[in-house]
């Protein structure tokens, strides 16, 4: 289970979550949809527990979490299916675990390919297979699919919603379509909370 | 000419050029005891290559140094890890640094003759120079550790040593290649140095003294001329030796 509680967050003076709360219990997926600088990315990093919020707490009891931030946070040095096996067991026993998720993100040709030989949108696919390789109770997305085209996007969050089985998912987004597709209850912001 | 051939001859014709400079100046003081000619240095240095003590010489020199170059690198690395974890390590060690890295190096060497066998002086010379150069490199790779890719390791909670193989060493190892790259060249230097001035049995800073003692100045040259030689091979093996280490890593893929 994930909970926030009271969690107040300011931003440049200002502040943007006001004594809000989130409870994610096992299997349950949860959207948060509200402007740009709301204070959703921030929500997301105290829940994985790499903020410390202004006040209030937050506390995770799964076992297991992955996240797609909004950056991919490739590893430059390793191609594309050495990052995916980072998060199995690094070793070659896992390797074709790892490619079999590049397939399904529809990535086997960039299987060799270096970060930085790939365009935005493979990175991010890239780093939503190594989320889904680790097979988390947790998945914490943050606008995931924003640099994909609309074909695209529309396959990748199938591809997810059909691969996720019964993890808990917190995902940030723009798009009630994403949030619809992925079963989401949407949370919307609203004086400074999530309702 | 192509670019490509030009960047070719580039180095030789250089080397060409110094050469020239080198012959012509010494045929103008015509004295081999003052200044001996290219030819005459490059035939004593095979004179010398023929007999077996040069090569145990050379073999002897280049193990006292490398060994002092090798363990400044153990050290520097577990030294820079020690204290980029610990304020309190950095606060003691970075004055220590910026000490050794500041004291001349013949102090260094009468002090170690004191304290130490004239065989170790080199090896501690040689690890004393290339130390604050390997930690100083270190520290700077460590820091420069993307923090976006620790925190990915933190959520997806991945063991210690594979974060510190797959991330932080191959952040780490350019860094390292960089100090390598400088600090041989110093090592190198002041282990010879340091050999001039203890003579140990077998070394090459023993028969440059015993050159200069007896004003065979063709020898110097050519003794010289090998220590530069070793010196350029060894920076050659140690950064193949580290890229192939980068390679494994595809850090510099």
């Amino acid at each position: 289970m994930l909970e926030l509680k009271d969690v107040t967050l300011h931003f440049e003076r200002k502040t943007v979550l006001d004594g809000c709360c989130l409870r994610l219990n096992a299997g349950e997926r949860i959207a948060l949809m509200g402007p740009s600088g709301c204070g959703k990315t921030s929500l997301l990093r105290a829940a994985l527990g790499l903020q410390i919020p202004d006040g209030g707490s937050a506390g995770c009891t799964f076992q297991s979490v992955a996240a797609v931030f909004q950056e991919p946070r490739l590893l430059p040095w390793r191609t594309a299916a050495e990052n995916v096996n980072l998060v199995l067991s690094d070793k070659a026993e896992t390797m074709p675990e790892a490619l079999h998720w590049l397939d399904t993100l529809e990535l086997s040709d960039a299987q060799a390919l270096y970060p930085s030989e790939m365009s935005g949108g493979m990175q991010q696919r890239l780093s939503i297979a190594r989320a889904l390789a680790s097979k988390p109770q947790l998945l914490v997305m943050d606008e995931p699919f924003k640099a994909m085209d609309d074909k695209l996007n529309e396959r990748v969050v199938r591809t997810v919603a059909a691969s996720i089985g019964g993890a808990a998912l917190l995902l940030v987004t723009h798009s009630e379509a994403e949030a619809r597709a992925l079963a989401c209850r949407v949370l919307r912001y609203e004086n400074g909370k999530f309702l | 000419m192509s670019p490509a051939v030009r960047k070719l001859l580039r180095t030789p014709a250089v080397f060409a050029f110094w050469l020239l400079v080198w012959a012509l100046a010494a045929a103008a003081v015509g004295q081999e005891l003052l200044l001996p000619s290219p030819v005459q240095a490059a035939r004593e240095l095979i004179g010398l290559a023929r007999m077996p003590d040069f090569w145990l010489t050379i073999g002897r020199s280049v193990l006292r140094v490398l060994t002092g170059i090798l363990s400044a690198v153990c050290l520097g690395v577990g030294l820079a890890f020690l204290t980029h974890k610990s304020a309190v390590m950095n606060a003691l060690f970075s004055p220590v640094m910026t000490l050794v890295k500041s004291t001349p190096v013949a102090s260094f060497i009468i002090l170690a003759l004191v304290w130490l066998g004239r065989s170790v002086v080199p090896v501690f010379i040689s690890a004393l120079m290339v130390l604050p150069v390997v930690w100083a490199n270190v520290s700077a790779g460590l820091k420069g550790v993307d923090p976006q890719l620790l925190e990915l390791a933190r959520v997806y909670r991945l063991p210690r040593g594979r974060v510190l193989r797959r991330i932080t060493w191959p952040s780490v190892l350019p860094h390292l290649r960089a100090a390598l790259r400088s600090a041989l060249g110093l090592g190198w230097k002041a282990g010879i140095a340091a050999e001039v001035l203890t003579v140990p049995p077998y070394s090459i800073g023993k028969r440059i003294y015993e050159a200069k003692l007896y004003l065979e100045t063709t020898e110097l040259f050519a003794w010289t001329a090998a220590v530069i030689l070793v010196s350029l091979l060894i920076e050659k093996l140690l950064l193949r030796l580290t890229d192939s280490f980068g390679r494994k890593d595809g850090t510099y893929a």
